[in-house]
């Protein structure tokens, strides 16, 4: 089916309207859709995680083509043809391995590929070293930031918004 | 492992003092965390899961939202105990098949404390998790977020300056944040406006589950809304989103229920009361019809049509009438119309009590 607005490109969204109780429909690309402010999030449903993987190597855009399905992730030896036969990566560092492709799929499944909620510094201590007990120091600072973090709740549970953002900032500088 | 050590059962979210506790059964928050320079939990072998068990089961104890907690894995559970959590939401489907497809080595387990959880070796290494009574988002992200951070502080999770958060699968990734309300929407099903309602939903980004999350079918009117997308959007945005539009279908909820009083009050009053009359009586019930009666119990109670019934004792019954909860009252596993018989003695006896204090 043809864009009714451009009528050039393959209408790939159909838009259903409830105007003065009377039910319109309209068929669109993705670009005039964009233009006519069209939810991303509409756009997001469209593109299901199954049909993406289907797409996987099927030529096209898929820039590797079926060759590129079995470069494995150096980190864990998962390959891409692992993730379209399972739904599931291998390791963190897969995201490396496959960017473009992850890159792509991320744009299509959530409308975004930039996090933008709360960072992480990656933690104090390292995995190996967990079973060591941990020092004074820390224990006591650690004692300062539960009771701040107590503080914290009650803050909250108070809806004591601005005492709680304090704390929390307190809370940051400590951690 | 005994079951009866867990904290409250882990059922703390009946009690039913949460906000909109009438028509919003509880509120749950998950997020997912992974460790870096760790093969995904679907791809480990046993070695590398039991290391991830192991550098949980390091960090936990230094976590001061975890205290007076438990541990419990799932290769020392029989399978009729591994059901009790799954019916309590402690224990997903997924942790559940990562057990049974490693029998005896799978290191799954989950640690639980107080309405927090964090189930390990799932499909990614940690899912931290809440359940909270009513609705209640911020408190619950608020509760979540902290343990997060003790979790974090001391674990090193994987995240990447662009995508975030690492995540076996990619609707995941970012926050890794997924907030579901458990809602009740009887007057909606009722007046038929329910699919315009879950329809609108798509639009906005959000996506609706049964009972029992992803792949579960929807009984007893119960539908569990949810954010769709993890990725681009702030935690708060994503809480704010997903509770204005709560809010939204409540007020919907509530004027569906308006309407069905004001133009078929004997009809109204009539379905309540035989629902209430069945299960006060029934001497058999399938699982399906304790559910579809207990919603118009509900219903009942929240139009204070049912005097003297509590939404707590309601929310105990859709807990302890599912198939491992009866089948832990008996010796033995009960066949099925032994199981429906036991389910209707346990409604009937609830229901009793509850009258004799009344």
């Amino acid at each position: 089916m043809q864009c009714e607005n451009c009528r050039e490109r393959e209408a790939v969204i159909h838009l259903t309207q409830i105007v003065n109780n009377s039910v319109t429909t309209m068929h669109l690309c993705e670009p005039c859709a964009a233009e006519k402010g069209v939810e991303t999030g509409s756009t997001v449903a469209k593109f299901p995680l199954g049909d993406f993987l289907a797409s996987l190597g099927k030529g096209g855009s898929e820039p590797a083509g079926e060759a590129g399905l079995d470069v494995p992730c150096p980190a864990c030896g998962a390959t891409l043809r692992d993730f379209r036969q399972t739904g599931r990566l291998g390791c963190a560092d897969c995201y490396a391995a496959f960017e473009p492709h992850l890159r792509d799929l991320l744009r299509r499944l959530h409308g975004s590929t930039r996090h933008e909620g709360e960072s992480y510094r990656a933690g104090v201590v390292p995995v190996d070293r967990l079973a060591a007990p941990v020092p004074a120091g820390v224990v006591a600072q650690g004692r300062a930031l539960d009771d701040l973090k107590e503080a914290l709740r009650r803050a909250i549970e108070a809806e004591n918004f601005e005492l709680a953002a304090e704390l929390r900032d307190r809370i940051r500088v400590l951690e | 492992m005994d079951l009866a050590l867990i904290p409250d059962g882990g059922l703390a979210w009946l009690e039913a003092s949460g906000p909109l506790a009438h028509v919003v059964l509880s509120t749950r928050i998950r997020l997912a965390r992974n460790l870096e320079r760790a093969v995904f939990a679907g791809r480990a072998s046993a070695e590398q899961r039991r290391r991830v068990l192991k550098a949980v089961d390091g960090a936990w104890p230094r976590c001061a939202s975890a205290r007076g907690g438990v541990r419990i894995l799932l290769d020392e559970l029989d399978g009729g105990e591994r059901e009790v959590l799954h019916e309590r939401h402690l224990v997903s489907k997924e942790l559940m098949a990562s057990a049974d497809g490693r029998p005896g080595h799978s290191a799954s387990a989950v640690f639980l404390a107080g309405p927090m959880g964090v189930m390990v070796n799932e499909e990614d290494h940690l899912r931290l998790q809440t359940l909270h009574s009513g609705f209640a988002l911020q408190p619950a992200y608020a509760a979540l977020d902290r343990l997060d951070g003790e979790l974090g502080a001391v674990l090193p999770f994987a995240f990447h300056r662009e995508f975030g958060y690492l995540t076996a699968c990619p609707t995941n990734a970012g926050t890794g944040l997924r907030a579901s309300v458990l809602i009740h929407l009887p007057g909606l099903v009722l007046t038929k406006e329910i699919s315009k309602v879950l329809q609108g939903l798509a639009q906005v980004g959000l996506t609706f589950r049964g009972l029992y999350g992803e792949g579960s079918e929807v009984v007893g009117n119960f539908f569990q809304l949810s954010n769709q997308t993890t990725l681009g959007k702030s935690e708060e945005e994503l809480l704010d989103h997903l509770g204005k539009i709560v809010r939204q279908v409540v007020e919907y909820e509530e004027q569906a229920r308006q309407v069905l009083v004001r133009d078929a009050p004997t009809i109204i009053e009539d379905k309540v009361w035989r629902a209430y009359g069945l299960l006060r009586h029934a001497r058999s019930l399938s699982f399906e019809e304790s559910m579809n009666l207990l919603s118009g119990v509900r219903l009942g109670v929240g139009l204070k049509l049912i005097p003297g019934l509590s939404v707590y004792t309601l929310n105990k019954l859709l807990i302890f009438t599912q198939p491992a909860h009866l089948a832990a009252l008996e010796a033995r596993f009960p066949n099925d119309s032994e199981l429906r018989a036991t389910r209707a003695a346990y409604v009937r006896r609830s229901l009793d009590q509850e009258a004799a204090q009344a």
